[in-house]
């Protein structure tokens, strides 16, 4: 085989043929398509939402009409302070706790670690009757901290943080200490800003999370003073509508808005993230 | 260090005792409450051993439930996995559109899934849905895919499995990057076809990441139910319902709290047989790392 064959299958190699790239087209257009159609009948009067014309008129009213018919306001305010407080509460807890598993010694340390990896499989998701009855026994149904106190102790942020503060080199440690440093300040100096990406990445994983979580938060909260988004937009389209589509597109797109323009927007880091907290 | 150890048992305090009180806790307690009666009113919960048990093998919706949900995982689990690895074999060649196309695959997984699902449903809508305005182009009759016994199931797997693809395309995605160019340049200088590149280099090098991403596809199918709850409500008569589902209906509508426990327990021991399947199987054999 000649040196210019050689590059010219390497090439191809890099050049996916016209079948991928159509086929890799079509999946992506029927993949978009939901949202597509969800954007298109959000943003034209009722009357084209099955009808499709290039000159239908834009217009905002479904939105304007979503954002009257519910408290929408009140929902976003929820689950931005649900959102905020699991991500902050989750952030601290598990750094103490992968800082202890990292780098200190302690009678049980493994077996502790592996009960705290008990949560990896079962998630607070399926323990739905049991912690109900804990949140009544505490007086907290129907309440914001409700929705988030299951999740406060994260294994997952616990497991990411612990294995990239042990990849941290203890001689910065050795050096810190020398100098005088506590532990809790080598924390906050040394390990907190080197496990910087991490912490985004998880902050990412966290907040879609719980931006879209449903079953537990429909579960535990029965007014509007305390339902997230999801929940209120589930009420909302399956009780206060007709079937106006219109309208429940414009607030599912409502709903979705600030994950999907974040997310196109920081797409990148997103995607990226995503990557390091699955593959650690 | 008898200090240093004091200190790390503080530091660990906060977040062991948020995970004993809303994991272990509960998970011992579902147990537990699984053989006593539900409390009603002032009648407190009594001994009863393992009727809940007998109630749960003796009801339909429970098996119904069951074989459902290992259907949607059969179909789920394979379906999600093979697209993911074919998107993420496409974009991380050179082509064409190659941005918009990782967009187009990734954005399901950012919506939330009740915000999603609602559009579904308007796609599914007997009469005027995008579905039916197509099928009607090539003169199919009208079919009310979300209300018909047989194929309600069907509909809810391709939502779940149009979710997760995207998302298990990133770690296909981040395991291809990793790989030695140099494998796929000698490959190429050796005339090795891109079949075989795959099936022989690639295919058998992303092991790891196919086991941890099978591992999330089969705990995400007995997870996964917002999207039933907007789509079918379970029915029409049980034929979409799934195990969460159920234990949510039988919890949460109907309050027969210990039955609810009893579902969860068959839950949880579908977990654990997950847990114990990659820690004893899976960890031996493939080396992570």
């Amino acid at each position: 085989m000649s040196a210019s064959s050689a590059q010219a299958t390497r090439l191809a190699y890099n050049e996916p043929g016209k079948l991928d790239t159509v086929a890799a087209w079509v999946l992506a257009l029927l993949w978009i398509l939901p949202l597509v159609y969800a954007v298109w009948t959000a943003f034209h009067a009722p009357e084209y939402s099955t009808r499709f014309s290039l000159f239908a008129p834009l217009t905002l009213d479904n939105f304007a009409r979503a954002w009257a018919a519910a408290p929408f306001a009140r929902y976003f305010f929820n689950t931005t302070v649900l959102v905020v407080m699991i991500l902050a509460v989750q952030l601290v807890l598990a750094t103490f706790a992968a800082y202890a598993f990292a780098r200190f010694e302690f009678r049980g340390k493994n077996i502790v670690f592996s009960l705290v990896l008990v949560q990896l499989m079962i998630m607070p998701d399926i323990l739905l009757v049991e912690n109900y009855k804990t949140m009544a026994r505490l007086n907290l149904v129907d309440t914001l901290l409700a929705i988030g106190l299951p999740y406060f102790a994260s294994a997952f942020a616990i497991f990411l943080l612990r294995q990239t503060f042990m990849g941290i080199p203890k001689e910065l440690d050795e050096a810190a200490r020398v100098e005088g440093a506590s532990s809790l300040q080598i924390l906050w100096r040394i390990y907190v800003p080197l496990a910087k990406p991490i912490y985004t990445a998880f902050a990412l994983v966290s907040v879609s999370y719980h931006w879209n979580n449903f079953l537990w938060p429909v579960i535990i909260t029965n007014t509007p003073s305390s339902r997230p988004l999801t929940v209120g937009l589930q009420v909302f389209s399956s009780v206060d509508q007709g079937v106006d589509w219109s309208i429940i597109t414009a607030a599912t797109l409502m709903t979705s808005a600030p994950l999907l323009i974040a997310f196109l927007l920081f797409q990148r880091q997103f995607v990226q993230s995503f990557m390091r907290a699955g593959i650690k | 260090m008898q200090q240093r150890s004091l200190h790390a048992w503080l530091m660990l305090l906060p977040a062991l005792v948020l995970l004993v009180a809303f994991t272990h806790f509960p998970a011992v307690a579902t147990f537990v409450d699984s053989f006593f009666s539900t409390p009603k009113g002032s009648r407190p919960a009594v001994w009863v051993g393992v009727e809940n048990y007998q109630v749960m093998f003796e009801d339909p919706v429970f098996w119904k439930a069951l074989r459902n949900n290992l259907w949607f995982a059969l179909a789920t689990i394979p379906l999600s996995i093979g697209l993911a690895l074919a998107m993420a074999l496409w974009v991380n060649e050179k082509i064409t559109g190659r941005a918009f196309l990782r967009m187009a695959y990734f954005t399901p997984t950012v919506l939330p899934m009740i915000a999603v699902a609602n559009i579904w449903l308007f796609f599914y809508t007997p009469g005027y849905g995008l579905l039916e305005q197509i099928t009607g182009l090539f003169g199919l009759p009208s079919h009310n895919w979300l209300g018909d016994q047989r194929t309600a199931l069907g509909a809810i797997t391709l939502v779940a499995v149009w979710k997760e693809a995207g998302f298990f395309m990133i770690f296909y995605l981040a395991a291809l990057q990793g790989l030695n160019p140099s494998l796929r340049e000698a490959a190429a200088i050796e005339g090795a076809s891109r079949w075989y590149f795959f099936r022989r280099v690639q295919w058998p090098l992303l092991m790891p990441t196919t086991l941890f991403v099978l591992i999330n596809a089969v705990i995400n199918a007995f997870r996964m139910v917002d999207h039933v709850v907007v789509l079918t409500r379970g029915g029409p008569d049980n034929a979409s319902t799934l195990l969460l589902y159920h234990l949510y209906e039988v919890g949460f509508k109907f309050w027969d709290t210990a039955y609810a426990a009893t579902l969860t327990v068959v839950l949880l021991v579908a977990l654990a047989s997950v847990a114990l399947f990659q820690f004893f199987v899976l960890d031996k054999k493939v080396h992570y790392k």
